[in-house]
């Protein structure tokens, strides 16, 4: 570990004045830590907000939930009003990390957890993420939990989590205080950037800008929601593929769907046309592998990586089937 | 007695059987009762000492340099810039002493030395060593090497040379009885398959850890090993310095599984940084260089052959190994170890061949041989079972021998067909559907699967003191290790039960090479070796007990620390002075060679396949075995349920991943290279076949701490098979390998 600078930020304000890109707010710490061992991470400076005021989860006037950025992935899953209305937000914290983990890591942190990409990981190994215009070693190598969706010749990382996904499919917000004093609200599909020839860069976030709630907006009444993730060993495994889905259906047609998918592409993924395929259909085996067809029509698997794409066709096919079937 | 500190020595070799075991005549009744570790309260609290927690003056962090090409030479190392980072000491290159490699267990000689030249990506070849650990990591990750690449083989294949003329492993590389290809030939039902098993990892707890400190030109090392003894042997060998001058402690140790039978890079390490830097150095590798730099076992391709009768009966054998290894090392992974016993047949064809590539060290890892070995040749049973229509017990219980088919010898005890018979009851095995992919609830597929279980039986020469104090106390003291195994536990148990002294007034000293010489723990002898020690060491002091009372020993009766002849009684510390001791010594003799000793079992398993996806999960597990007799309940029961979890991840997660590109180890920490986890792990029963082995050693015991794993892992991919119809042959059954033979969604 890199010798660094600690500082504890007393207000959300005082996180937001270090803007030098070689600083690092710290909360949990369970993912940012373990890099800075490896040296993958090497700031100069670690602001821990880990005390400041941004750990509840409140009622928002609209009917939705806000909750703090330092709110723990344990107490978020735990949280009743999450298990009644969110019972996906609930269930994806669940099937993430371990106990211990979970009790540690933050809301504001997960969203932002790197990548499990082998080689970002060992200094060793070219990598695009970890040190620009190195290579990728990932592409032409062992590339099992990496990415067939939103690669570029240049980065096939995944995006890890568990949480983000169903944030995703819950049309989150994310709230963030600036170095400027002001706070603004970013749209969860706004959040994250594809790795195009940049793949260090992960987020539209500015060098200091704080992350300091994230809105989940009002679900409709009837909704029925899952998080289904499928994994090499049953607890403390990164997801090979996940599916978080939202739907209504009225009248025996699907009125409204969000899907989201972990495991597949460098951020949690979500494709209108996959929603498009599904919108105003009576669900049959014909909608649902039209829904696959479109989720999958630019899939490119890497090598050790290619069973990602039959494997999430079928998961996602008994989703659909779970999420419109006769069980309510 | 009038007082005496003289030690009085007593061996016993095992040419002869042991018809009776004096542990039968005890009175204390603490032998086989399932009595927690003695050591728990110690480790729960932390106050049990592990090799890297002892607070030395002067302690200084060393932290290991890897070489980041996977073969070449290392040009040059700057140590300059190293020694000019914050907090660095020194940078400690030798290149000449450094261990390329670890060493193999029980080897009395030092592992291949010289680092100059890098065989393996991760080799060590340097320490940095610093006032902080957090320094002395910064630097050895920072510090600027400069290579010169070499072209290396970094990926296994069967068109490799192949190198076939290898020393023994425990089992002969190459055997061959009758006509193979005749007897397939004449056989009614042939299988010919070929089963893959990857490299793994043993993943103990306790990374290899080294504090080395020096007094003059005696060197203390506190170390995580399974084999002190031999272990300093290796050490002084690579030092080139003689072995009384070195003294390992190793008085607790996190576990081993293999990994720790031999001195691993970081030992020569620490030991030369601290004689240059003249203060103690503590080398603790990164979970990272355990992957890298230690040792793993070997991937294995196995051609497995068997011809049968009509009948079932096996009339031909071949059980064909191609395993891997760094050029230069003999080490096989011997996966026919038990091939040559477990069935027989007329005609036998045992062999393993060894690929050379530039991947780290292989060799042993827990039940080295059987582990893999029987998932090669359990599956292809199974297969044969299905090819001959034949109930896959009963079809083994049909090839069970009454003799050892290789030597025609006896076999010293064998409980297979009963292990099959007395689990498949208690399994419900008669649940089984015999069809594969018949039975499904909602999206998962259902099935069981069965598998023998055997590991061969070993003794090795070791030693105990065992001391009477005036105050009644015993000691038990040697070099034998507890690696979590309960070590401690059943020594104290083998004591209390000779001598008639109750457990909490004997105390059990371990790991240390300043004791007397004991084997350590690895191939399942510790208990039966360190334990036969400590038996002859306590047979001797009942006879001066005896004679103290003026009885013949078979007259005393010994119990709650009093001797006891009719109703006159004295408690042991009057009879002793100032007290006796014993250092009793068992070995190895004639009854290994005209007996077969091996402890069997069978494995059930239930596990169900997700027909969506290919995710495999077992739902219960049942392990009946036969080892001679139990020592403690409890603790070996322990053993068995450790031996079956790895079973799982052999069968279903667990992977060494070398990339094709360096032979550098992918997945290099326990995020990534998966062992069970909890919920990988239903419930799992074990079933204690009651058993004596007279031919074993005196205390009728046989090794059982790698009987768990032998065959567990076949029975799991059987029930896979059972639930699917689907034969993975390509280990560990992952879900993507399932997955384009699953039904329709």
């Amino acid at each position: 570990m890199k010798a660094f600078v600690y500082e504890r930020a007393e207000s959300p304000e005082a996180a937001v004045a270090h803007t030098a890109p070689t600083t690092r707010f710290i909360a949990g710490g369970t993912n940012l830590l373990d890099l800075m061992k490896l040296q993958v991470e090497t700031p100069e400076t670690l602001v821990d907000i880990s005390r400041l005021d941004l750990a509840d989860i409140e009622d928002t006037d609209e009917g939705g939930l806000r909750i703090g950025a330092l709110v723990p992935n344990s107490d978020l899953a735990a949280d009743p009003r999450v298990r009644l209305r969110y019972e996906v937000l609930s269930r994806a914290l669940l099937a993430g990390a371990s106990g211990q983990l979970r009790n540690k890591a933050t809301t504001g942190g997960n969203l932002l957890q790197r990548t499990r990409c082998y080689y970002f990981y060992d200094t060793a190994s070219p990598c695009n993420k970890r040190v620009p215009r190195t290579g990728c070693s990932a592409i032409g190598g062992f590339n099992r939990i990496l990415a067939v969706l939103g690669t570029s010749e240049h980065c096939i990382a995944t995006h890890p989590g568990d949480m983000p996904v169903a944030m995703r499919a819950l049309d989150a917000v994310v709230m963030t205080l600036r170095p400027d004093g002001r706070s603004r609200r970013i749209s969860i599909h706004e959040l994250y950037r594809l790795p195009g020839n940049t793949p260090h860069v992960e987020t539209v976030l500015e060098p200091g800008e704080l992350i300091t709630h994230v809105e989940l907006p009002p679900l409709p009444a009837g909704v029925r929601q899952l998080y289904r993730k499928v994994r090499d060993r049953a607890s403390y495994a990164f997801a090979l593929v996940s599916v978080a889905g939202v739907l209504t259906m009225e009248d025996g047609r699907i009125t409204t769907a969000a899907l989201a998918f972990g495991g597949l592409g460098p951020m949690p993924w979500r494709d209108s046309a996959v929603e498009a395929a599904l919108m105003g259909q009576r669900p049959s085996p014909a909608v649902f592998e039209a829904a696959a067809d479109a989720l999958l029509r630019h899939a490119k698997g890497q090598g050790s990586n290619d069973f990602k794409i039959p494997l999430i066709r079928r998961t996602l096919i008994a989703c659909l089937h779970e999420l419109t079937g006769d069980t309510q | 007695m009038s007082g005496t500190s003289t030690t009085d020595r007593t061996e016993v070799t095992m040419d002869q059987p042991c018809p009776i075991s004096l542990l039968d005549k005890g009175e204390q009744g603490v032998i086989g009762r399932p009595l927690a570790r003695v050591d728990g309260p110690k480790k729960v609290t932390g106050t049990a000492t592990y090799a890297a927690e002892y607070l030395l003056a002067g302690l200084a962090h060393g932290v290991l340099v890897r070489a980041t090409i996977g073969k070449g030479r290392v040009v040059s190392i700057d140590t300059d810039a190293g020694r000019a980072m914050p907090g660095v000491i020194e940078v400690v290159t030798d290149f000449d002493t450094f261990i390329r490699v670890s060493q193999q267990g029980g080897e009395t000689g030092a592992p291949t030395q010289g680092v100059k030249d890098v065989e393996y990506f991760g080799q060590i070849i340097a320490i940095v060593v610093a006032e902080t650990f957090e320094a002395a990591r910064d630097a050895a990750q920072r510090l600027p090497v400069e290579y010169e690449q070499g072209d290396g083989a970094f990926a296994f294949s069967l068109q490799h040379p192949r190198e076939r003329d290898l020393p023994p492993n425990n089992t002969p590389a190459h055997a061959e009885q009758g006509d193979l290809d005749e007897a397939i030939r004449n056989a009614a039902v042939t299988v010919d398959v070929t089963y893959t098993t990857p490299s793994q990892n043993a993943c103990a707890m306790e990374p290899h850890a080294s504090i080395a400190t020096w007094d003059n030109d005696e060197l203390t090392l506190y170390g995580a090993y399974q084999m002190p003894s031999s272990d300093a042997q290796q050490l002084a060998k690579t030092l080139g310095m003689p072995v009384e001058k070195v003294r390992i402690v190793s008085a607790y140790v996190g576990g081993g599984f293999g990994s720790k039978l031999g001195i691993a890079p970081e030992s020569v390490a620490a030991a030369i940084a601290s004689k240059r830097l003249g203060r103690p150095v503590k080398a603790v590798m990164l979970r990272q260089q355990v992957f890298d730099a230690t040792v793993r076992r070997s991937n294995t391709s196995q051609r497995m052959r068997l011809a049968a009768d009509a009948q079932g009966r096996l009339i031909g054998i071949g059980h064909e190994t191609t395993a891997s290894n760094l050029a230069g090392e003999d080490f096989f992974e011997p996966a026919g170890i038990s091939t040559h016993f477990l069935y027989a047949a007329a005609s036998r064809l045992i062999s393993h061949d060894l690929v050379r590539l530039n991947w780290v060290l292989s060799g042993s890892m827990r039940a080295p041989g059987e582990a893999v070995g029987l998932l090669g040749l359990e599956c292809a049973m199974d297969e044969l079972a299905h090819a001959l229509k034949m109930d896959p017990i009963a079809l083994r219980c049909l090839n069970d021998p009454p003799r050892d088919p290789d030597k025609d010898i006896a076999f010293s005890s064998r409980a297979l067909t009963k292990a099959l018979e007395d689990g498949a009851r208690a399994f419900g095995w008669d649940r089984r559907h015999a069809t594969p992919a018949t039975q499904r609830e909602g999206e998962w597929l259902i099935g069981m699967g069965v598998a023998a279980a055997v590991r061969s039986n070993m003794l090795s020469e070791s030693s105990a003191k065992v001391a009477i104090r005036p105050d009644g106390r015993v000691t038990v003291s040697s070099s034998m290790t507890d690696i979590g195994t309960g070590s401690y536990t059943i020594l104290a148990q083998i004591a209390s039960e000779m001598l008639g002294v109750p457990m909490e007034h004997i105390t059990v000293a371990l790991g240390d090479t300043s004791d007397a010489t004991a084997a350590g723990s690895g191939g399942s002898w510790g208990a039966c070796s360190s334990g036969s020690a400590v038996y002859v060491a306590c047979e001797a002091l009942r006879a001066k007990l005896a004679a103290a009372m003026e009885v013949a020993p078979e007259e005393l009766r010994l119990k709650n620390g009093s001797a006891c002849v009719g109703n006159f009684s004295k408690p042991l510390g009057e009879l002793v002075g100032d007290g006796i001791e014993v250092i009793g010594t068992i070995k190895p003799g004639e009854q290994e060679k005209v007996f077969n000793q091996a402890a069997y079992g069978a494995h059930f398993a239930e596990v169900a396949v997700n027909a969506v996806t290919g995710e495999t999960r077992v739902r219960r597990m049942l392990g009946v075995f036969a080892a001679g007799r139990i020592l403690n309940e409890q603790t070996a029961r322990s053993q068995f349920l450790g031996g079956m979890t790895f079973g799982i991840g052999s069968a279903l997660t667990e992977e060494l991943i070398h990339d094709s590109r360096s032979g550098k180890i992918v997945n290099r920490d326990l995020a990534e290279y998966h062992v069970a986890v909890n919920a990988d792990v239903p419930q799992l029963e074990v079933i204690l076949l009651p058993e004596r082995d007279t031919h074993a050693n005196p205390l009728h015991a046989k090794g059982l701490g790698e009987l768990g794993i032998c065959g567990a892992g076949a029975a799991i991919a059987n029930a896979v098979y059972n639930a699917t119809g689907i034969r993975v042959r390509e280990f560990p059954i992952t879900l993507d390998k399932l997955l384009p033979f699953l039904p329709a969604t």
